[in-house]
């Protein structure tokens, strides 16, 4: 094969450095898709996407998933409060679909997906200008940009930023 | 002792869930029209609904950062907006919107939380009957 075959040293810094890209890149595409593969349960639609979308349980780590069913009277300043028997077949699919893997392993400040290490990064193209334009109002206006986010689908590919 | 006949073995599991289900009234949908909704909460404020009152409870700041209008619009014919996340909310007016005040228990949990935000407590019956008095009146 001649791929293997003892070569000059640019060719073979050259064929690893791609297979490391591509690697990478495979890796990369992978975290999305596992972001976005989890089946939203009904309920969760039905409670938790009249306001904002649906935000993909993969999105947080368990446990910001339980701060947030524990204080639903004081969801980031207003009442979202839920019958017990409610929260508790929340949390229970929330915490078993949350993220594990490690861009979303520890707690964000104020249990915010926008301030996730992964979301900053992922988005760290955008000037902070963008979130303050009256079709985009803020971070986790998550449709506002991606245009398929209703559906759970945050490839970067649907992306259309608004004026 | 003779076997449980075959029909009674089929249609005993569906007798407990049916039985189960008839005391779960919490999770199945409790179906109304919107004037029953009205009657029901004037008959609990023991007076006469206010159409007029209704819409001054809905626009009116009272005290605090939102109205209802904030987020339903003044004039809910439309869809409104979430004034925080822009997320699209569908028409509250019942005439423009035919699932509005059809279901007695998301009714409820949205007058509690939404009072709550906007008024600071739970509203009355008298303030829900008047809202509700009032969102009837809209016509297209």
């Amino acid at each position: 094969m001649p791929i293997l075959r003892p070569c000059c040293l640019v060719h073979q810094v050259l064929v690893g450095l791609s297979t490391a890209l591509w690697v990478s890149h495979a890796a990369l595409a992978d975290d999305d898709r596992r972001l976005q593969l989890t089946q939203l349960l009904p309920r969760y639609q039905q409670e938790c996407a009249a306001c904002h979308v649906a935000y993909p349980p993969g999105m947080l780590p368990s446990g910001s998933w339980r701060h947030l069913l524990n204080s639903l009277p004081h969801h980031y300043g207003t009442d979202a409060s839920l019958d017990a028997a409610t929260v508790k077949q929340l949390a229970g699919w929330l915490t078993e679909n949350a993220g594990t893997y490690k861009p979303v392993r520890e707690l964000p400040p104020e249990d915010r997906i926008t301030r996730t290490g992964w979301f900053i990064r992922k988005h760290d193209e955008i000037p902070s200008s963008v979130w303050l334009r009256p079709a985009v109002k803020s971070a986790a206006n998550c449709a506002a940009c991606h245009t398929r986010a209703n559906q759970g689908d945050f490839n970067e590919h649907y992306v259309r930023i608004p004026r | 002792m003779m076997p449980t006949p075959r029909y009674i073995a089929f249609l005993r599991p569906i007798a407990v869930a049916m039985g189960l289900l008839s005391t779960t009234p919490s999770l199945v949908a409790q179906a109304a029209t919107p004037t029953e909704l009205q009657s029901g909460y004037t008959a609990k404020a023991g007076a006469p609904a206010v159409a007029a009152r209704g819409q001054q409870i809905f626009t009116a700041n009272h005290g605090r950062e939102w109205s209802c209008a904030s987020c339903h619009g003044a004039v809910p014919t439309q869809s409104g907006k979430h004034a925080v996340t822009g997320k699209p909310i569908g028409a509250l007016a019942p005439a423009f919107n035919p699932e509005r005040f059809t279901d007695a228990a998301k009714v409820e949990k949205w007058f509690r939380r939404n009072c709550n935000d906007v008024v600071g407590r739970e509203c009355t019956a008298g303030e829900k009957a008047d809202v509700l008095s009032w969102l009837l009146t809209l016509k297209p």
